[in-house]
């Protein structure tokens, strides 16, 4: 049962363990096929937010006949309340060069890109030395693979895989059509693999320890750890490695400050949980088994009673408002249309029925949008608005 | 050949062939799937959304437009679901469109409006967006008019002008509510690289980009009685004018187009064929005279190939893109602006009139003429020499305004003086027709015979394709030119400018051994110019075509050196080709410009 799970800290992320070179050069003399089965088995979805498999992403690449290939480590953190890839990228990132050059190996791609979030530039001369240093050392194996870092601009769109290729390929970043996906199509058309940093160091372990290391960590449907940005009203706001699947009912019990009202799961495009579902309530990916399960790129957000739920719904709308890339219809006026809905509601400007009516937009946002985007709009919106109803109006 | 796949649409089992989307899938079974961003001519978008469909099994909904078939998918185009979501879809987009549609230039032919009245959208529950935005109008441009409050970003245009005309004028910048369609530094865009082609306009779903209209200024002059207002006709606008008035694609209404400018109160209904003609004459002679010194002289200040300069969009086009290359261009003013010229010149005197009277309008395909009429150099008649242009559009406003009948019009022909053409200059309204027109003519002038394909009809420069190559053999020259004994003409025909920037790269590159080349701006040519009626799309350009060249074969006289008034003009007037008069009134100069 999901909310008997207690909460489990581990450490194989940041374990500091300066063995990249050996697990590399150990991992490429297996075969390609022996490494994705391992992936698979592992179960390891990715960490992003989205919880595609990982090794059906690199099989699908591998499978692909084109001779050009691509592996792209997904660097744009950009979802409010998320820090973790920043920090594995200073502190660990030759796990993640690692992770990068196995799966060029295993796909036949024998270039990687690190899109690199703009406000993370600071971090650029200690990556370029570690790429260095790792280049050299995949010269000396003879492992046909460099990286190169891509910064981004600042926009938080282009975390969305197809709109970073995009912007990759000199282009304003706005998503593409799906399909063709990545596997297929990806940056300059040809097959990608594109994961996000902690993706591919949770392969990085996999490679290391075993597929069953990894596997027995976690619950049905989402195995394995996962790093939470933990922030908000918390004593210990933070980077934590956890298991999945725990409740937020004992995620609360570690982290909240005795008075938390709610927990916003993954984000401004995540889930908000009021304070009575808390027990009802897993982080990790959708199951047949367990009750409400929340996926998560790893941002949890504390509030207690002294926040207005108003103010923080009006918040991510005004970010997503901003941060839309205003191509589609439902997400770039769907997001104005939320925004100044729910302030027309609150100033009595418009009936507190009006709620139901952007509750349905927000409906339509989810069906229609063009990207993760503005399909995820909805999540935010609907859970404050359906738990805190009282407090958008009054 | 190709793969079937077996689906069902709403419910219906139907075999679609692979590689198609859901959209062309459901036209395929007759079944319309209404659309905002997409178009024929333009590369998938899927930015609207109104298009969206149900696929069973699928909690969200696919853009038709976007999506490809799938073997074995089950698709609904018109469940509860997915009429509810575009329905708000539409409802979100006129909250950010500024629907005033009574006072707006496209009211009747906007698709937008179109989709609201077939939804039934009857009330605005969203929250007015527009008020908040401050928006202002550009119309600057003597073509083209941009306002954003119109727009509803479905980048069109900015397609239009990325990939059939590889110029980049329009752009999205911003994002979120900011987002926005702009140029360059957010310039005006009569600053900025436009080539004023107005295919933004013919591709623009709503209001948005619109020509700049002259149709109060025309009525006032119409209305002085101390005003000789003459009109001339492109050949392009008597097979396009009949779709704005009702009727379908194709069909020739130059008759009642000349019986309708008649009673709208024009003093003298005109043909720009006839000059047409005259810059056959001309530009074949320019061409002939390049060759000789080419040839024989062997003077290297002469350059060829020699490209035409009939398209202003194209003009505007070089003059930015490739300005190294303007000797290229034939000195040549375009037909509409050798007639202006002439108007205020050899008319007036035959007429006995001040040209200072004359009020000199035409009928233009294009918008981009409305530029060229006004670039300050085309003033050598001593005046503007043409004071308005209308597109095919706006001439079916002042119809419609006049509450002509336009169906039950007896068809009448072209006054006189000026009014006389022949099938060579009508094919002017097709890609590759001037092409054709100078051979049919240079050919005769260099060898004494027609040019050697049946009935007149070069069918080599005919056709569709973007870029077109042709040549022509020159056998047993007449004596003045039997330096061209043996030489073979070669020509190419490139429409829509992102085919013209290939073959001027070729140019660019020395690889380009023509001799002379056709560049029009706008895809299929002045037929499917940014003034024509709305909407555009390969089929019905094909239709207009078509009647064209039905137009040319049943013309009496199909080569512009034999047309009588012609003939006439140089015995009065202009004394020879390439003459002094010539040079003064029909030949032109060009201006290197940036492109930021």
């Amino acid at each position: 049962m999901a909310n008997s799970h207690q909460l489990k800290r581990v450490d194989f992320i940041f374990r500091n363990e300066n063995d990249w070179e050996k697990v590399l050069s150990t991992t490429i003399k297996k075969k390609p096929q022996e490494l994705i089965n391992a992936l698979i088995s592992s179960e390891l979805k990715g960490r992003g937010g989205a919880g595609f498999p990982t090794g059906l992403k690199w099989k699908l690449t591998a499978e692909s006949k084109e001779k050009q290939k691509y592996v792209i480590c997904n660097a744009d953190e950009g979802e409010p309340g998320t820090f973790k890839d920043r920090e594995i990228l200073s502190r660990v990132p030759y796990k993640v060069l690692t992770a990068m050059a196995i799966c060029g190996y295993i796909t036949g791609a024998n270039k990687g890109y690190i899109y690199l979030r703009g406000e993370y530039k600071f971090l650029l001369p200690e990556l370029n030395k570690v790429i260095d240093e790792f280049s050299y050392y995949c010269k000396e194996i003879n492992l046909d693979f460099n990286i190169e870092i891509f910064m981004g601009s600042g926009a938080y769109i282009c975390g969305e895989e197809t709109a970073l290729m995009e912007s990759m390929e000199g282009k304003r970043g706005e998503p593409r059509n799906k399909p063709p996906f990545p596997t297929q199509a990806g940056y300059m058309g040809k097959p990608t693999v594109i994961n996000n940093v902690e993706t591919l160091v949770h392969s990085f372990t996999i490679f290391k320890y075993g597929a069953k290391k990894f596997y027995d960590l976690g619950v049905q449907y989402s195995r394995g750890t996962k790093l939470f940005s933990v922030s908000g009203d918390t004593p210990k706001p933070g980077i934590y490695e956890l298991e999945l699947g725990m409740s937020l009912q004992d995620f609360v019990y570690e982290f909240g400050d005795g008075d938390t009202k709610a927990v916003q799961v993954g984000g401004a495009s995540g889930f908000l949980v009021p304070r009575k579902k808390f027990k009802d309530a897993a982080i990790g990916f959708k199951g047949k088994l367990t009750g409400i399960s929340l996926p998560t790129g790893g941002s949890m957000m504390l509030f207690n009673s002294s926040r207005s739920m108003f103010n923080v719904l009006d918040n991510y709308l005004e970010f997503f408002r901003e941060e839309s890339c205003g191509q589609c219809t439902p997400c770039r006026v769907g997001c104005q249309q939320l925004l100044l809905g729910i302030k027309a509601v609150k100033r009595g400007e418009k009936p507190a029925s009006y709620l139901d009516k952007l509750l349905r937009l927000t409906e339509t946002m989810q069906y229609t949008a063009k990207c993760g985007l503005g399909q995820s709009v909805a999540n935010s919106f609907s859970s404050i608005v359906a738990n805190f109803r009282e407090e958008m109006i009054y | 050949m190709s793969k079937k796949l077996n689906m069902t649409i709403n419910g219906l089992p139907v075999e679609i062939s692979a590689g198609k989307t859901i959209l062309e899938a459901a036209e395929e079974q007759g079944l319309k799937i209404p659309t905002l961003c997409h178009h024929k001519d333009l590369c998938v978008a899927g930015n609207c959304r109104v298009c969206v469909v149900e696929v069973t099994g699928q909690n969200r909904l696919s853009a038709a437009c976007a999506t490809p078939c799938e073997e074995g998918m089950e698709i609904l185009t018109n469940s509860l679901k997915v009429r509810n979501s575009r329905k708000q879809i539409i409802e979100l987009l006129l909250a950010e469109h500024n629907a005033d549609c009574t006072k707006c230039y496209r009211n009747g032919n906007c698709e937008l409006q179109t989709l609201a009245s077939e939804y039934k959208i009857m009330t605005q529950d969203f929250l007015e967006l527009v008020p908040l935005k401050n928006y202002t109008i550009d119309a600057f441009s003597p073509s083209i008019i941009k306002d954003d409050s119109k727009c509803i970003k479905c980048q069109r245009c900015v397609r239009t002008c990325a990939e059939l005309q590889g110029v980049n004028a329009l752009t999205v910048a911003h994002k979120g509510d900011q987002m926005k369609i702009t140029t360059f530094f957010e310039k005006a865009m009569r600053d900025i690289v436009c080539t004023n082609c107005g295919q933004c306009v013919n591709h623009c779903p709503t209001s948005a980009l619109v020509e700049k209209n002259y149709i109060e200024e025309v009525w006032e002059a119409i209305a002085n009685p101390n005003k000789h207002v003459v009109v001339q006709t492109a050949p392009a606008v008597r097979v396009g004018l009949g779709e704005e008035l009702g009727l379908k694609p194709g069909k020739r209404v130059t008759g009642q187009m000349v019986a309708a400018l008649k009673r709208l109160g024009f003093d003298s209904v005109l043909d720009t064929d006839f000059t047409a003609d005259l810059t056959i004459i001309e530009e074949g002679t320019e061409l002939l005279t390049r060759l000789k010194k080419v040839l024989v002289e062997k003077d290297e200040s002469v350059t060829l190939p020699m490209a035409t300069s009939c398209s202003p969009g194209w003009i505007k086009y070089i003059e930015h893109m490739y300005p190294e290359h303007l000797e290229n261009l034939s000195t040549c003013k375009s037909p509409q602006q050798m007639f202006g010229a002439l108007v205020k010149t050899y008319y007036a005197n035959a007429r006995n009139l001040e040209p200072e009277n004359i009020v000199s309008v035409s009928i233009m395909p294009c918008t981009a003429k409305k530029y060229e009429a006004f670039r300050p150099e085309m003033h050598d008649s001593g005046y503007r020499d043409v004071d308005y242009v209308l597109t095919t559009r706006e001439l079916a406003i002042l119809i419609k305004q006049a509450g002509l009948d336009f169906n039950k019009l007896e068809p009448v022909k072209y006054d006189r003086l000026m009014g006389e053409s022949s099938g060579a200059a009508v094919i002017f309204g097709a890609t590759g027709g001037v092409m054709e027109a100078a051979l049919r003519t240079a050919y005769e002038i260099v060898t004494g015979r027609e040019v050697p394909f049946e009935n007149l009809n070069i069918t080599p420069v005919r056709g569709i394709d973007g870029i077109r190559e042709a040549s022509i053999k020159i056998e047993n020259p007449v004596k003045e030119w039997a330096f061209l004994d043996g030489v073979e003409l070669k020509c190419a025909i490139a429409h829509g400018l992102v085919n013209a920037k290939t073959v001027m790269d070729s140019v660019r590159a020395g690889t380009a051994d023509y001799h002379f080349i056709e560049f029009m701006a706008c895809p299929g040519g002045c037929l499917g110019g940014g003034g024509q009626p709305i909407p555009t799309n390969p089929e019905i350009r094909q239709k207009r075509s078509e009647a064209i060249y039905a137009e040319d074969e049943g013309l009496l006289i199909r080569k512009s050196h034999e047309n009588p008034e012609i003939k006439k003009l140089y015995k009065d007037f202009l004394k020879e080709p390439l003459g002094e008069v010539s040079h003064h009134l029909l030949h032109t100069q060009y201006t290197k410009r940036d492109r930021y």
